[in-house]
């Protein structure tokens, strides 16, 4: 990789380097893209850069209902993490964490099955794959009142495993009511991905496999794996981002009963029910730092992985 | 490169200054007087979804009427927390685009204490002829800022056939519905139940219960917890209950239509709803079991009748309209007896006005009425307090941990207390 950057760079600099005075022609150039780029600037201004910097700022500021609002430095912060707030703080917060490995786990697992099966040539593969995707075009909150529902006293559930809980009135019970709700939802997603890197290996790569003598299993870990690993690693991705601001399952579901509170639904309940901008900004804040290091953290552990893989060969 | 730079850092900054400038720091809204509402012309009438289409005739005979003072509807979502956070944005920023609005009854003393609404002249509405508790809903520290369209109380459906084969009546207190909860046994049903689920409806509830008792949540215009005995006695009925049975097991999921399916699937035999299950379960329809098998009675009480939470709709007139004039001429006009009639004709909604709940063509419609006039008397806002949401979230918090048998009920409501006397001394 090293060597790639350094053959690269002379000739850019030789090409940017040669005349020191830029022609008339290139401003002109470079004043048209400006002004091509303006446009687009500006609704990246108004759509990203403007409701991110406010709610910084807003985080940084009191919650007076009745007065004016004053400029309180980290206050909303320390009250998430240390102060009055802690303890819904933290309980939000490693609820939304086991939560979002735990669908994670089981996601990637149904999903990769799902994939493996829909790769398979067989009769009614077109019906396989268009039912497995139902789940997937549904939308969440619809899915979330289809659940509600599953799992009520009296629901489908209880009564295809004749079991007689109350789903949503104990912490464990609602977390996988949870649980279970967003990997019907989403498993089919991870399947979607993993399909199409599985479909662009050649099968070439298998039969010779096969003539050198390999076992499916040794084929599938030596072979599918490794090659399906980059589809993965952004599947896993994309599903973080979403599990980690997961917000209309247990809105639906709980309404944040029994500790089942999540970062988004708790910095919605702050921010538009209560009123309450500053401490809700100072909520959404902690969750986009926290969402932002996630990815961080799974993507370079995963490149590390693949730097590593592809360096022992 | 650094000045091409330079120069998008301008004009980044100089819209940052203006978007800033746009959206800046409210100061709190001074307005909502005394005073004659002057100023007339075309106004705007904004409310929730109209879902039973009750708006559009009061409009049409006002517009008819009033060519040059023409009223237009504006509908905000059904949801009430994206009603209130549209009514929020825009009192805040002082828009006059609002003229009269029509708020959920548990809004009004925030939006007053936010000078966002205007006091109204009470000599200006018979207020004689209309239900105390209902006209309180739109009081707040001494004055009338909203005047209440509908409102909505809650009665005890029983199960008339199965109470009469057992040759006993309904129950007047909760000892009576207590006792009779074998007859629900031996008929294999759950006894009684209401919202008990962690929403908004255990705040009605729990006041309910605590109101039965005596007692009411909130003092000094809404910044102080009353609480104490009564709300005790309250709270341990509902959570022995959950022991003894009282209320079945599932009852802690139950929103109104939890409990209204129970019911009419033939499997409650009490159950606290509001009016709408009335009309429901006298319909014909598969799911439905319990046609003509229900009977209303007032909600129990502790020694006596109970006391029912109020729901429904105000309509207030916002501080910073610019037609204030026709804006309280038409609050007038939507509220009076004639149009109240034709809303509750067409809603089944309960009215303000006292005299409509003995009307014999209204009676004959909703059978429900005269019932829950008897209700009505002795109902009470919710807590009149600027902090209600706040408040609302507190008490669910921890009544649901009391009834789930996390906290006793003193624990409960000392936790609550002073929960309710912080929320109620901020600024």
């Amino acid at each position: 990789m090293t060597v790639a950057t350094e053959t690269v760079r002379p000739g850019r600099v030789r090409k940017r380097g040669g005349p020191v005075q830029t022609s008339e022609g290139q401003r002109a150039e470079a004043r048209l893209a400006l002004w091509l780029l303006l446009p687009a600037g500006i609704v990246l201004a108004v759509i990203i850069a403007y409701p991110v910097v406010r709610a910084l700022w807003l985080s940084l500021n009191s919650d007076a209902r009745f007065g004016t609002s004053e400029f309180v430095g980290l206050d909303n912060y320390i009250r998430a993490f240390t102060g009055s707030g802690a303890e819904a703080f933290w309980q939000a917060f490693w609820f939304t964490t086991q939560l979002t490995i735990v669908t994670m786990f089981f996601e990637l697992v149904i999903g990769f099955g799902m994939a493996l099966i829909m790769n398979k040539a067989f009769m009614g593969r077109g019906l396989v794959r268009a039912s497995v995707l139902v789940p997937w075009a549904i939308p969440t909150a619809v899915a979330a009142r289809l659940w509600e529902w599953n799992f009520q006293p009296d629901g489908v559930v209880n009564q295809v495993f004749g079991t007689n809980i109350i789903w949503t009135a104990g912490h464990w019970s609602s977390f996988w009511a949870i649980v279970v709700a967003d990997v019907w939802k989403t498993a089919p997603f991870i399947a979607l991905l993993v399909l199409a890197g599985l479909q662009i290996i050649p099968s070439e790569v298998y039969e010779a496999a096969k003539v050198d003598g390999a076992t499916a299993l040794q084929s599938f870990r030596r072979i599918t794996l490794p090659l399906v690993k980059s589809a993965v690693v952004v599947a896993v991705l994309f599903r973080m981002l979403d599990v980690l601001r997961i917000f209309d399952l247990p809105f639906i579901l709980t309404n944040g009963a029994n500790q089942t509170e999540t970062l988004s639904t708790l910095s919605y309940k702050e921010s538009i029910q209560q009123l309450h901008p500053g401490y809700g900004s100072a909520l959404s804040t902690i969750t986009f730092v926290y969402i932002i290091l996630a990815a961080f953290l799974v993507n370079s552990l995963a490149r590390a992985d693949v730097v590593k893989a592809q360096g022992g060969r | 490169m650094p000045r091409r730079l330079g120069k998008f850092a301008f004009i980044g900054a100089v819209l940052m200054l203006v978007l800033t400038a746009c959206g800046g720091p409210d100061e709190g809204g001074g307005g909502g007087g005394g005073g004659a509402a002057q100023g007339t012309g075309p106004i705007t009438f904004v409310a929730g979804k109209d879902t039973s289409g009750k708006y559009p005739a009061v409009i049409k005979k006002w517009n008819d009427a009033h060519p040059d003072q023409q009223v237009k509807l504006l509908e905000l979502p059904e949801a009430a927390d994206a009603q209130r956070s549209a009514f929020v944005t825009n009192l805040q920023a002082k828009s006059d685009t609002y003229d009269v609005m029509g708020i959920d009854v548990v809004w009004t003393a925030e939006f007053a204490k936010s000078g966002w609404l205007l006091a109204l002249d009470e000599s200006q509405f018979p207020l004689d002829q209309m239900l105390k508790p209902a006209v309180d809903t739109g009081r707040f520290e001494g004055k009338l800022w909203a005047m209440s369209y509908d409102t909505n109380g809650g009665l005890l459906f029983y199960r008339k056939d199965i109470l009469d084969k057992a040759g006993k009546q309904p129950p007047k207190t909760f000892d009576e519905l207590k006792a009779l909860c074998p007859v629900a046994q031996q008929n294999n049903m759950d006894c009684y139940a209401g919202q008990f689920a962690k929403y908004e409806g255990l705040t009605v509830n729990f006041a309910e219960a605590v109101q039965a008792a005596g007692g009411e949540l909130m003092t000094d215009n809404g910044t102080k917890a009353a609480l104490g005995g009564p709300a005790v006695q309250g709270l341990s009925f509902l959570a022995d209950g959950f022991k003894n049975g009282t209320m079945p097991k599932p009852a802690i999921t139950y929103k109104e239509e939890e409990g209204r399916r129970s019911f009419m699937s033939g499997k409650l035999l009490f159950l606290r709803n509001w009016p709408y299950v009335y009309g429901l379960a006298a319909e014909s329809d598969p799911a439905n079991k319990v046609k003509g098998k229900v009977g209303i009675a007032p909600l129990p009480g502790f020694t006596g009748a109970g006391s029912s939470s109020l729901g429904g709709l105000n309509l207030a007139v916002s501080a910073f309209s610019k037609k204030q004039g026709t804006a309280v001429e038409f609050v007038k006009f939507a509220t009076n007896q004639e149009n109240a009639k034709e809303m509750v004709g067409l809603t089944g909604n309960a009215p303000a006005w006292t005299a409509l709940y003995d009307d014999p063509e209204l009676v004959k419609k909703f059978p429900f009425l005269p019932t829950l006039k008897e209700g009505m008397q002795t109902a009470k806002p919710r807590p009149v307090t600027p902090y209600y949401q706040e408040v609302t979230t507190a008490i669910q918090e921890d009544a649901y941990a009391a009834l789930q048998g996390q906290k006793t009920p003193d624990q409960a409501i000392n936790d609550l207390t002073t929960k309710l006397n912080q929320i109620g001394s901020q600024g």
